[in-house]
């Protein structure tokens, strides 16, 4: 924890778990999709399907998946914004299941140019969230650091090809998970980075044989969506 | 990171410098930022502080309806001239409920630990600016003191009200604002440590049993609590007074003390004053007409 992390964070309120927590979850599938969001479906479990309206966890996704910060005072007004920028959401409540976080929330996402993409993740406290799922496979990354995900053919050799275009681009890495949903499925590598990855590299791994998909989430920030 | 309020009071003894220094030149260090950086840092929090305040809005009801408007009560009341207590006290009341009502509103506010308590530690050193015309750099410093309470209280207990009830939001906040006054007013830094150790040693055992588990009932109340309790606390320190139990110790207690507390008053808005008739037909209003399904 640091000094910042107590006298801190400036966010729109009330709550750092349901409120601040629920923007960086919009926000950081944003960013996982790489584009601008066309529609969204949005899922709410657990004490953010039971408390998520009073504490505006809802118009707090909605914030996030629009590019907004924790601190963006137009984040209670997230729902006009959207339908004036044309993002379609929508909102219910389900169990996810006993397996997830109190605060957990499930994303569908469908980007400008056809993208889909699902996203789970859960506000874990101080405004700090976890990515827990990405289309269906168990991940668990923060978000705040450069991460990449790479789904492929589970077979030989992909996390050797990954790992040394890393080298070559002298990017370090500070975590990294294998999963897979069965033998000779498809296979995902969680790598969470000290340093960003070259876009051109990242394009570069979407062409190799073998690989379902790539996804990129930079700390950069992208153009802006509202 | 500091383990103890006692590692701070003796390195700033050491040194011959003020209390707010270490725990500056700490987070320098764990961030890899310069003196610079940091000050600025935490001017941007000062300012952001005194705009959560000027940004009320004495017409506003959270989305529940639950709060709202009342810190306009206190100041038609103070316009009146009929305060109870005096103009200062009665200026910290009246920031508290402001701050804690524009974050249970959605308005953008500091989390000072926690967002739920957030308006203690502004109302607090907001008032005392204003009365003793500190300068901003002053009141930057003030916020590290404040911060290095919380650190330790972080370290060695929590600041979430769902690991250890409100006394580790409120009292913490409380704790933090405490020893930030006595220090801008000339405490040493084991004053500091003293009147954050009697501000928290009075708010141990606070239950947090918020109503439909919103931040709102009782949250936004308690931070006048909090910030009332803070100056008696200063003020105790300042005229020499000191905890019969040493700081460090009392941080100790409430850990113990939240580890007994039962779930339902830990957030889960399932206990205490959430668990009344009245609470719970608040929030089986609220999940009747504003849940997510």
């Amino acid at each position: 924890m640091l000094l910042s992390d107590i006298i801190g964070p400036v966010m729109v309120g009330p709550s750092s778990s349901h409120t601040a927590g629920a923007v960086r979850i919009g926000n950081v599938a944003r960013r996982l999709l790489a584009e601008r969001v066309a529609s969204a479906r949005i899922t709410l479990h657990g004490s953010f399907r039971a408390t998520g309206r009073g504490h505006g966890t809802d118009r707090a996704i909605v914030a996030g998946l629009l590019g907004m910060h924790v601190d963006d005072s137009r984040i209670p007004d997230s729902f006009e914004i959207a339908e004036k920028e044309g993002l379609d959401f929508s909102l219910t409540g389900a169990d996810l299941g006993d397996s997830f976080h109190p605060n957990t929330a499930k994303i569908d996402l469908t980007g400008v140019s056809g993208t889909e993409l699902e996203v789970v993740a859960s506000s874990v406290g101080g405004g700090r969230i976890r990515v827990v799922q990405i289309d269906g496979l168990d991940v668990s990354f923060s978000g705040e650091c450069p991460t990449l995900i790479v789904q492929n053919v589970d077979q030989p050799g992909h996390v050797a090809e990954v790992t040394s275009m890393l080298e070559h681009k002298s990017v370090n890495i500070a975590a990294m998970q294998l999963v897979r949903e069965n033998r000779g499925g498809k296979a995902a590598m969680v790598i969470e980075c000290d340093q960003e990855i070259p876009a051109e590299a990242v394009k570069w791994l979407t062409r190799l044989e073998g690989v379902i998909k790539v996804i990129y989430l930079s700390m950069e920030e992208p153009e802006s969506g509202v | 990171m500091y383990h103890s309020l006692k590692q701070i009071t003796d390195e700033a003894t050491e040194k011959g410098v003020p209390f707010w220094k270490p725990v500056m030149l700490d987070d320098c260090k764990e961030q890899g930022i310069s003196e610079e950086q940091s000050l600025q840092y935490m001017d941007g929090i000062w300012q952001a502080m005194k705009t959560s305040e000027t940004e009320y809005d004495p017409k506003l009801k959270s989305r529940s309806g639950l709060v709202g408007t009342d810190a306009a009560k206190i100041h038609a009341r103070r316009e009146r001239n009929e305060m109870i207590c005096d103009d200062f006290t009665s200026a910290v009341i009246e920031r508290a409920l402001k701050i804690a009502e524009s974050n249970a509103c959605m308005k953008r506010i500091v989390a000072a630990p926690t967002a739920g308590s957030c308006g203690v530690v502004p109302a607090v050193l907001i008032s005392a600016q204003e009365r003793w015309g500190f300068d901003d750099r002053a009141m930057a410093e003030a916020l590290y003191t404040a911060g290095g309470i919380g650190e330790v209280i972080a370290c060695r207990a929590c600041l979430a009200g769902a690991e250890g009830g409100c006394q580790a939001e409120i009292g913490s906040a409380s704790a933090m604002a405490a020893g930030a006054l006595a220090g801008l007013l000339g405490g040493s830094a084991e004053t500091i440590c003293h009147a954050a150790a009697l501000a928290l040693k009075n708010l141990l055992g606070l239950a947090c049993d918020p109503v439909a588990g919103l931040v709102e009932v009782p949250c936004v109340k308690r931070n006048v609590t909090g910030a009332v309790n803070a100056l008696t606390s200063a003020d105790l320190a300042l005229a020499g007074i000191r905890s019969r139990i040493p700081p460090d110790e009392v941080i100790d207690a409430m850990k113990a003390i939240g580890r007994r507390m039962d779930s339902t008053l830990r957030e889960t808005g399932e206990g205490g004053l959430a668990a009344t008739p009245t609470g719970m037909l608040i929030r089986a209003h609220i999940a009747g007409t504003k849940g997510a399904d």
